[in-house]
């Protein structure tokens, strides 16, 4: 099996679970022996040629420490990457104050990259640059349409010097190049939503991308949808026939902690609970802090940490002064590598009170490292992870009362412990690429 | 000639109401969700139930015979909310085919716990059932047949003559459930041993499509009773008594097949029905039964696993257990009553984590969505009764 995959983040150029999505997709389908080629938009501060292809065979001449796929050289065998002279940026979501990285609650920093539209900013300078503020569609970058309609033209390009079977585009930003391309080639179009914009912008629709969303999952012969929970929005307010949308659940791979980084122990008497993730409107976060009021008024011995960046982070801090608990909740900023293993191996617990979360992989990496999770019923992982705590988002008493107990009753913590770390090892990409590789199967059927 | 034991097993716990650690007051119990079901089974199970087996004992005069066992919580719930489910066992009773098993009044697993606690429940509900049926129950169940040597010599300590339990495989090894056994060394005391294959026929498969004897007619149960003969005594048919009309619904055809396996039984000519007192005065013990390990019922395990599989159950038991004399010294009714409601086993049984690997065991109107949220509440009750008693609460 060939696949023109369509992407926009890979790692470490990610700014949310898409890009750790993508990247987990297409190794374990390398594994199962499908051709991947992987297109992405490579940021305009990056280089200067349209089209580079990057490939154990070929790597590419950039420093490695800036390299986008500095890391996969070693960990694919079939897949070749690609990146487009583009701009994307569709989420930067510039925060309203300095010495703040952009919103990006995975794991690492958007590295020299600039919103289109706006000045370049001086390195290093980019958290000054004004933002627009929450709430509609207008925290996108100001000209990402034109860029998308360059991206596509440009995987067009590419797509007339490549053989391949199918075509798989991830997320709106890559649906009309899957659409130009599919229709270019002949070949069927898979699109994968990982996430609508009823999901990132409330009732606060964009319509022009909510149209872009609309037309790539009505032309595509299949839809992948990360949860049920993702594929009911998309039958219902996209208005998809249900016999066409397949859910397959994202993943987590456990490889292990890398060489030589173990941690020293931390010896403390607080318990610790932990939020992890983008600090926006869609994680939920004043939840969190309203719930930390409550446990605080029944216990005291207890810290809060908020581990991530976004454009309501400084609400957060003003929200936990208001609420008289400021000393009682750390703000880290955005952690990354060793820094997010350490903070997981000091928290007793992690908290995802997402008030929308079309599958959500945070809570497998922090089970992956043995942290018992409580979960907003209002995610997709809440409908397959089963040794978890789970609470509607904006349930705050019930979300202290659960908080509680897992601070106060060890065997508790000790069992969701021991059953989710083992049951966090069913997830595993390989099985996902190969949900992936009969959803194609089953695409090319109908296309012939 | 072998004999057919029927024994139904009824129970209700009080299941608890959602309590948080903010909730304040001593309201621990569901009183709407355990009224709603009692009532709903009552309907569906209980009553129609009962009608057809008095019924049976009229027709056959007083041929069929059957034995019951009651818990205390669920006499005082029917007592509340269901009265005539009441008065009609008494009518049964006073048929004189009818025998009332003793067990612990709180359907508890105190015997693992504490002796004494143990002890008090078991007089509590031998009291109860000599009040309302005009019996003295003379054999012994142990909540979920938890069962093993040491139970027996307790259960004669306390002067009863038989004990039911599980007829394991493992500890049967070649010999069948069909004979009377007594526990090592004991002979005042003799077991009845559950024969789970003829029992589970109707308990769990009888609805079954997919098994290779469906549909199970009375006519074809009574050939297997039959084939007993010459190997063995009873056949001891232990089950809940929800398996009419609840577990299995009216429309499988559940009812019909009890209504006429009297006739079935009978028209085979060697075979009847007695109840477990009578099996123990009318056959003689057969060898011995030596159960050293703790067995139960349920599950294929057979063992206590889904009370104490993990370390939530055994924390929330040493938890409740380890009040017990500060309960008892405070001398407070309405406490004491709570605390020993919050024993009833169905407690721990939702905590199991056991089942949800496979998703597939019914769990028999489970308050919770998850074994995490059963124990949280439950801590959560702990933690009030706790503080009632006077005692520090737990320091987080």
């Amino acid at each position: 099996m060939r696949i023109f995959m369509l992407g926009w983040e890979f790692p470490p150029f990610i700014s949310g679970g898409l890009g750790t999505a993508c990247f987990g997709l297409t190794r374990g389908l390398d594994r199962l022996g499908a051709q991947v080629l992987f297109v992405l938009p490579r940021p305009v501060a990056d280089a200067a040629s349209h089209v580079r292809i990057l490939s154990p065979a070929s790597p590419t001449a950039a420093g490695p420490a800036e390299h986008p796929f500095g890391r996969s050289a070693a960990e694919f065998r079939q897949a070749r990457f690609v990146a487009l002279a583009t701009t994307l940026q569709p989420y930067l979501r510039p925060v309203p104050q300095g010495g703040e990285a952009a919103a990006s609650g995975g794991r690492t920093r958007t590295g020299g990259v600039r919103g289109v539209g706006q000045a370049a900013p001086a390195p290093g300078a980019r958290s000054a640059v004004p933002g627009p503020t929450l709430g509609g569609g207008d925290h996108y970058s100001g000209d990402l349409f034109a860029e998308i309609e360059r991206y596509a033209n440009l995987a067009c390009v590419l797509a007339t010097h490549e053989e391949f079977d199918v075509v798989h585009a991830h997320d709106w930003m890559t649906y009309l190049a899957g659409m130009a391309v599919a229709a270019e080639s002949g070949r069927p179009l898979v699109v994968h939503v990982h996430s609508t914009e009823f999901d990132r912008s409330g009732l606060h629709v964009n319509q022009r991308i909510y149209d872009i969303e609309r037309a790539g999952m009505h032309a595509a012969t299949r839809v992948i949808c990360v949860s049920h929970l993702t594929r009911n929005i998309v039958l219902r307010h996209y208005g998809v026939a249900p016999e066409k949308v397949d859910v397959v659940y994202n993943a987590i791979d456990d490889d292990g902690p890398p060489e030589g980084s173990a941690l020293p122990p931390i010896t403390r008497d607080e318990k610790i609970v932990l939020f992890l993730g983008r600090i926006t409107m869609q994680k939920g976060p004043e939840y969190f802090l309203a719930a930390a009021k409550r446990v605080l008024e029944v216990m005291d011995n207890v810290r809060f940490v908020m581990a991530g960046s976004g454009d309501m982070t400084r609400r957060m801090i003003e929200l936990a002064a208001e609420l008289g608990i400021g000393h009682k909740v750390l703000f880290t900023g955005f952690l990354r590598g060793n820094d997010v293993r350490r903070v997981f191996q000091m928290a007793d617990l992690y908290v995802m009170p997402s008030v929308s979360e079309p599958f959500g992989i945070a809570p497998l990496e922090a089970l992956s490292n043995d942290v018992p999770v409580l979960i907003s019923k209002q995610s997709g992982v809440a409908e397959v992870l089963r040794h978890a705590l789970k609470v509607d988002f904006w349930d705050i008493d019930e979300m202290a009362n659960k908080i509680v107990a897992v601070l106060r009753h060890p065997p508790l913590q000790a069992t969701l412990r021991d059953h989710g770390g083992f049951e966090v090892r069913r997830f595993s990409w390989v099985d996902a690429a190969a949900n992936c590789l009969k959803v194609y199967e089953t695409a090319l059927a109908a296309a012939r | 000639m072998a004999s057919i034991c029927f024994y139904f097993q009824l129970h209700q716990p009080y299941r608890l109401r959602h309590f948080t650690i903010f909730d304040r007051t001593p309201d621990y119990f569901d009183e709407a969700a355990n009224r709603t079901i009692l009532r709903r089974v009552a309907d569906r199970c209980y009553l129609p139930t009962n009608a057809l087996i008095h019924e049976l004992i009229r027709r056959h005069g007083g041929r069929f015979r059957v034995a019951f066992s009651l818990t205390g919580v669920l006499l005082d719930q029917l007592a509340r909310h269901a009265p005539e489910v009441i008065t009609a066992f008494q009518r049964l009773a006073e048929t004189g085919a009818v025998e009332f098993l003793a067990e612990t009044y709180y359907h508890s697993l105190a015997f693992l716990y504490s002796r004494e606690e143990f002890t008090a429940q078991v007089r509590q509900h031998t009291d109860r059932i000599r009040t309302l049926f005009g019996q003295t129950p003379r054999v012994f169940r142990n909540t979920e047949l938890i069962y093993n040597n040491t139970l027996a010599r307790a259960a004669a300590d306390l002067g009863f003559q038989a004990v039911l339990c599980e007829g394991a495989d493992h500890l049967l090894g070649y010999r069948a459930p069909t004979y009377l056994y007594t526990p090592p060394g004991l002979t005042g005391i003799k077991l009845l041993l559950k024969n789970y294959r003829l029992s589970d026929d109707i308990a769990f498969r009888f609805s079954d499509r997919t098994w290779a004897e469906w549909p199970l007619t009375s006519a074809k149960f009574a050939r297997w009773v039959q084939q007993v003969n010459g190997n063995g005594y009873v056949v001891n048919l232990f089950m809940d008594y929800e398996t009419f009309g609840e577990h299995q619904g009216a429309q499988t055809g559940i009812f019909d097949f009890l209504r006429h396996l009297p006739e079935e039984v009978f028209r085979l000519g060697a075979d009847d029905f007695r109840t477990p007192r009578e099996c123990i005065t009318a056959y003689p013990a057969s060898g011995e039964y030596d159960v050293p390990h703790m067995i139960s019922w349920a599950d294929t395990e057979r063992d206590l696993s889904a009370w104490l599989g993990n370390a939530m159950q055994s924390n929330a038991l040493h938890e409740l257990y380890r009040l017990e004399p500060l309960v008892l010294q405070r001398g407070d009714p309405d406490l004491l009553e709570d605390w020993r409601r919050l024993q009833s086993s169905d407690h721990f049984y939702y905590m199991s984590t056991k089942h949800l690997a496979d998703g597939a065991v019914h769990q028999y109107f489970n308050p919770y969505e998850s074994p995490y949220d059963a124990f949280i509440n439950f801590m959560n009750v702990l933690d009030h009764l706790r503080g009632r008693l006077g005692a520090a609460q737990r320091s987080a």
